[in-house]
């Protein structure tokens, strides 16, 4: 135990860690709407919603759902059958993203396609209603409080670092998030595939000319971009109780980090939401009145500064 | 100038007729309702019929979405009835170390009370204005979003606003001393006329030289640019203007209802002026008075159901982008081919 400018180094290092996590979600988020922007030049206001589904399926794969099958009356009357999978926490970091990614396929076959053209207005609107929607749904079911969602056995229990205590899990969130942000970095700028998408991002007509498929691949990038947020949101769930309006307010925070780091870089988003997690963070420890609001007041000082975002090309 | 002038000329006459028809039907429904609908529903959806059309100033002539509305209608009504019911003004200020600084003032009459929180909707929208102006498009919306979610919090944490309770019970006091607004017909008149009042401004503004470069923004910025115009500046005017009419929606709203509470600042209000100003239909002069009425009236059936509210405003949303993008009046002028 040693003091850090009249703080202790248990409650420093425990609010940097703090800030590490937030930190992974926020590059975690950040990355799944700017490769989703990129692609369908629409900022996905639903990325939030479809969050909170991934912690939301993550606890019925363990803990059963009932499933509503939808019977013809309004308001909206419903008959329920319980289904018990009983999966664990390893099954639902692979099924959640599987599922939800394929629901936001879904919703981008159905809905989205067809505002493509419009202004860009649009798509923020659209997926804004569907935030609404989802959120409205599970609220309505689940109330305003949170499930618990329990540490996976694994990795219950923590090291004693001598300066300050690091549970398991969420050592293990920061450097799973890492590595799967630093592996879309890979694809998206280091392979074949990626250079297809970022082709395609600049001049999609281009890019069909050469006979790829580009309606397609705006689809799975779409479900690709929503997988991560899924899975952003099991990762949560042991942390943050499972509950419908976790993701509405994170989403906005999320938002001023895209505003902060600008779109244009994959590791550009990285960077930006882990040290912006990490400044948060500090702002509990020494100024905690202002720690919610720290990122948005950043936001303003880097637009006064360098209204493209710290890297970010153009408008 | 003379050849805008004479195609204004040649506007004008088409344009004056449908929008002074609307305009009259408008006047004689305000006067008559009150007979059949309960006041106080009528005065709620005005506030929010001014507050759509303050918001339909900014993205129906300058293209521009802000998704943070909410700041300037709630932080009017917090001021409003902060001043209304309480009086006293503090500041932090810095001297050595932070202290507050307050200024006694009694409790105000209404229509003081009220231009304290236009007033200060009006600074609001010049701060936030200047700083997300810098970048268009999905950021400004983006930006505005996030400036807003940031005083929300403040609001969260701010000792006056008195948190999840709100400023309650705010007198209605007597407008300049005089009338006394607790009687709903006195301040259903206030209301209707206030609502008049800006809505003939803000058709004013949109119909002036300034309206028509907001407009040239709008259309083609790049150009309005190389015309020579400081798109910048107008961008920030027509950002104050709309945030100070979101203002005095916000602080009539706080009389009114005699309640700033957070559900004013919060992003789904912002959201909410979104809704009204779509389905009226964007960029119409009539447009958000009808939508705000149709949103008002709808959540006043849907009262009972609770939660359900945000799904069927969510519905509402993917219908209006996805089929319905000129709203009800928009249509409406489409198919009878005039300007409402």
């Amino acid at each position: 135990m040693f003091e850090v400018f009249g703080v202790s180094s248990q409650a420093l290092f425990g609010q940097l860690l703090i800030g590490l996590i937030n930190g992974s979600f926020y590059a975690l988020l950040s990355l799944g709407l700017a490769v989703i922007f990129g692609m369908l030049n629409i900022i996905n206001f639903a990325h939030g919603a479809q969050y909170m589904l991934g912690a939301f399926c993550a606890f019925f794969l363990l803990n059963g759902i009932d499933l509503p099958l939808p019977a013809l009356a309004w308001p909206p009357a419903v008959t329920f059958v319980r289904i018990t999978p009983g999966l664990n926490y390893w099954w639902a970091l692979v099924l959640a993203p599987l599922i939800v990614g394929a629901t936001g396929i879904v919703l981008e076959r159905l809905l989205l396609r067809w505002i493509y053209r419009l202004d860009h207005l649009y798509g923020l609107l659209l997926t804004f209603g569907l935030a609404l929607i989802i959120e409205g749904v599970f609220r309505n079911y689940f109330g305003s409080s949170g499930l618990p969602y329990t540490v996976p056995e694994a990795l219950r229990g923590g090291q004693n670092l001598g300066f300050m205590f690091l549970p398991n899990y969420r050592a293990w969130v920061i450097a799973f998030s890492l590595i799967v942000c630093l592996a879309t970095w890979f694809v998206i700028e280091r392979t074949k595939l990626g250079s297809y998408l970022r082709a395609a991002t600049e001049n999609p007509t281009l890019v069909r000319a050469f006979g790829i498929n580009v309606p397609r691949m705006i689809t799975l990038t779409y479900g690709f971009g929503v997988a991560l947020a899924a899975l952003a949101g099991v990762m949560a769930a042991p942390i943050y109780n499972v509950s419908p309006q976790m993701g509405a307010n994170l989403i906005i925070v999320v938002f001023a980090v895209v505003v902060i780091g600008g779109m244009g870089s994959i590791l550009g988003a990285i960077v930006t939401g882990f040290g912006l997690g990490l400044i948060e963070g500090l702002t509990k420890v020494f100024f905690p009145e202002a720690s919610n609001t720290v990122i948005f007041v950043i936001m303003a000082i880097v637009l006064l500064l360098r209204p493209a975002g710290l890297f970010g090309r153009g408008t | 100038m003379a050849a805008i002038d004479a195609a204004r000329a040649l506007v004008w006459p088409s344009r004056a007729w449908s929008e002074g028809i609307a305009f009259a039907a408008m006047v004689l429904a305000l006067v008559i309702l009150p007979a059949f609908v309960y006041p106080v529903f009528l005065m709620k959806a005005l506030c929010f019929a001014l507050f759509a059309c303050a918001f339909n100033l900014l993205i129906g002539y300058v293209g521009l979405l802000s998704f943070g509305h909410a700041l300037f209608f709630g932080w009017a009504a917090y001021v409003t009835a902060h001043l209304a019911k309480v009086g006293n003004i503090s500041v932090p200020i810095w001297a050595g170390a932070w202290q507050w600084l307050t200024i006694p003032l009694p409790p105000l009459s209404p229509e003081l009370a009220i231009i304290g929180g236009t007033l200060t909707a009006a600074v609001l929208g010049l701060i936030v204005g200047a700083i997300a102006i810098r970048r268009q498009g999905i950021y400004f919306a983006m930006i505005t979003l996030a400036l807003a979610q940031m005083m929300f919090l403040v609001a969260v944490q701010a000792p006056f606003t008195h948190g999840e309770d709100g400023i309650q019970a705010v007198p209605r006091g007597r407008l300049f001393g005089i009338v006394d607004l607790s009687d709903q017909i006195n301040m259903y008149v206030a209301v209707a006329v206030i609502f008049l009042g800006c809505f003939l401004l803000i058709y004013r503004i949109v119909n002036s030289p300034f309206g028509e470069v907001l407009k040239a923004i709008r259309e083609n910025e790049a150009r309005a640019i190389s015309l020579g115009y400081r798109t910048e500046r107008y961008k920030l005017v027509a950002f104050v203007l709309s945030a100070t009419f979101a203002g005095v929606a916000g602080s009539t709203k706080a009389i009114v209802f005699q309640l700033a509470s957070l559900t004013d600042v919060d992003w789904p209000m912002s959201g909410e002026v979104i809704l009204m100003t779509l389905v009226g239909g964007l960029g119409t002069v009539f447009g958000p008075v009808a939508g705000a009425f149709f949103m008002v009236t709808l959540e006043n059936y849907l009262t009972t159901i609770g939660q359900w509210v945000f799904v069927v405003q969510g519905l509402i949303f993917v219908v209006c982008v996805l089929l319905f993008r000129r709203g009800f009046v928009g249509e409406l002028a489409h198919r009878l081919r005039v300007r409402l």
